[in-house]
């Protein structure tokens, strides 16, 4: 991947060493993280968002290496329905990716980069260590926290692990744990970038910089069809061919779509870094949020009190489907906690959450408030 | 905004501060004039998605769900006061859906259309065909209440249940009316049932 400038970065080193589910803990963690808005005096005013598995920390802001807007930046920003006329946003680069907080390309105590003796982290990990921030933030309660996908994974780990530290919760097209279908995705992905020679054991960093980028690339195209729908993609592609007139009999990009995503993968290399990719898709294929709680998903929210919650689905995502989120709804009526919950309709798959949806728009604005 | 009378009733009896789950809660007018009236944080369940988004960026709590199939996931007495409103006729199993209502809430608010209203009644017998009016104003093929009911079945069902009726309310040309003759009189009823 392309390198950043540490001048695009605002970053914070933990002071403490962070504890691990392994067992083990990181020293010297490194947090990078941006803020939209002003903070209150009482600091009373703060949203957590929680980015997903290729996300970063710029919601809204310009991203450092592709140049794109902010891959929430159509609902995060002045007027918009998380404003940050009135919130101070907050999101952090989540620990184990590439964007500036500490993972498995960082140095470690001998000033070589991790690579794969880099710990296996979890999801509450991840959560831990945001949690390390708002600490030396000096920010007790949030007005909310809110994440899509894995974000999601995160606000509900979250609001598990951290009772009282949030008024809201708002989780979108997630689950409360992998399926096997998930995780063997992501295993296809993994693979992928393992079978690449220049993975190299994930010693790859230095020399001449190329990394496994044909193995991401792989990993990324696989993982993109489950962002999307059947039907978004028929609509989007079909069978129309790429550039020609008829097929090539050859094995050519001759289709569209293979071509869209032969496109998305290279460009994914660009932007991320391999070995994080296999740290956070373990992360999430890890986490089962019942499993962590005794088996019983709804003893995982029984302290969660008044938090109000929210959670929302849409009714072409296969990655996350709607019952996914029903089980999430149920466990919180068993504990009777104030919930709302709404399968919206759109055609895009679980890309649903980041694309043109004005009924989330208007579930969000009214739920934060 | 006004409530509906049937609603308006059930928001003048439940009182301040009680745990209320509206079942079929609709756009959330009632869970609404609860909590600016009532300092009442009530649930609610709806079906439909786009009234569920409307509650929803409200700021109220509504669940997407069928009441036939969902109100088995509450906890018992997990609510003070469960209210069914224009609902009841809808359900698989209105005999099962009265019974979750009370194993939930404390106490239940139901309220329907009665299908011996007068109006009912007459036009039935003079058109000879399934009466469309104001309160129930679509086809039968395409209507969603296939369980009509009236005054009287709705009591003779409570009674073989052993339900308490601990009030019962009559309206008419949207106003309350007098609780006499209500099987013939009263276009809708509101039941507080407990066991």
């Amino acid at each position: 991947m392309a390198t950043i400038l540490a001048s695009d970065l605002t970053r914070l080193t933990l002071e403490q060493p962070l504890p691990l589910d392994s067992g083990k803990s990181l020293e010297g963690v490194e947090i990078a993280y941006e803020t939209y808005g002003e903070l209150d005096e009482d600091k009373s005013n703060a949203i957590l968002i929680f980015h997903a598995l290729t996300g970063d920390q710029f919601v809204a802001k310009t991203h450092p290496i592709t140049g794109k807007p902010g891959w929430w930046d159509r609902m995060v920003g002045k007027g918009k329905p998380i404003d940050t006329a009135r919130y101070h946003v907050i999101c952090a680069n989540v620990i184990g990716s590439c964007l500036g907080s500490t993972g498995p390309a960082s140095e470690a105590a001998d000033g070589q980069p991790y690579a794969m003796r880099f710990p296996v982290i979890t999801i509450r990990d991840m959560v831990r260590a945001q949690v390390a921030l708002l600490d030396a933030l000096g920010i007790e309660t949030l007005h909310a926290v809110v994440g899509g996908s894995m974000g999601g994974m995160q606000a509900l780990s979250f609001a598990a692990n951290f009772p009282g530290r949030t008024d809201r919760v708002l989780a979108i097209a997630t689950t409360a744990r992998h399926s096997a279908q998930n995780i063997a995705f992501h295993e296809v992905g993994r693979q992928a970038i393992m079978a690449d020679p220049d993975w190299k054991g994930g010693d790859y960093y230095g020399g001449n910089g190329k990394g496994p980028e044909k193995g991401l690339s792989v990993a990324r195209m696989a993982a993109h069809i489950t962002y999307l729908s059947e039907e978004g993609l028929t609509e989007k592609f079909g069978r129309r061919l790429q550039d020609r007139e008829a097929k090539s009999f050859g094995f050519d990009a001759d289709f569209q779509v293979e071509s869209y995503l032969r496109y998305q993968g290279i460009a994914f290399t660009d932007r991320f870094d391999a070995n994080s990719y296999l740290y956070i898709t373990r992360a999430m294929d890890y986490f089962d949020l019942a499993e962590e709680h005794g088996g019983r998903l709804a003893d995982a929210f029984a302290n969660a009190g008044d938090t109000r919650f929210c959670v929302v689905s849409f009714d072409t995502d296969w990655l996350y489907p709607t019952a996914e989120s029903r089980n999430i709804v149920h466990a919180l009526n068993a504990v009777a906690a104030p919930v709302s919950f709404v399968e919206l309709s759109a055609p895009y798959g679980h890309d649903s959450f980041l694309l043109e949806c004005p009924a989330l728009d208007r579930v969000i604005k009214g739920f934060i408030g | 905004m006004s409530l509906r009378p049937d609603l308006a009733k059930i928001a003048e009896l439940v009182p301040t501060g009680s745990r209320v789950l509206d079942v079929g809660c609709g756009e959330g007018d009632l869970m609404d004039v609860l909590r600016r009236e009532k300092r009442i944080d009530a649930r609610g369940l709806e079906i439909d998605p786009e009234l569920v988004e409307k509650c929803v960026s409200r700021g109220l709590s509504v669940v997407q769900g069928d009441a036939d199939r969902d109100l088995t996931e509450y906890p018992d007495a997990a609510f003070d006061v469960a209210i069914l409103s224009q609902t009841l006729q809808t359900a698989e199993r209105p005999d099962y859906m009265l019974d979750q209502l009370l194993r939930i809430g404390r106490t239940a608010f139901v309220s329907f259309p009665n299908f011996a209203y007068w109006k009912m009644r007459f036009s039935l017998l003079t058109n000879g065909r399934m009466p469309v009016t104001r309160h129930l104003p679509v086809s039968w093929y395409e209507t969603q209440n296939i369980h009509h009911v009236t005054v009287k079945d709705f009591r003779e069902l409570i009674a073989d249940k052993g339900v308490t009726v601990e009030g019962c309310w009559f309206f008419a040309g949207g106003m309350e009316i007098s609780k006499s003759r209500p099987n013939w009189r009263a276009e809708h009823a509101v039941f507080q049932l407990s066991r």
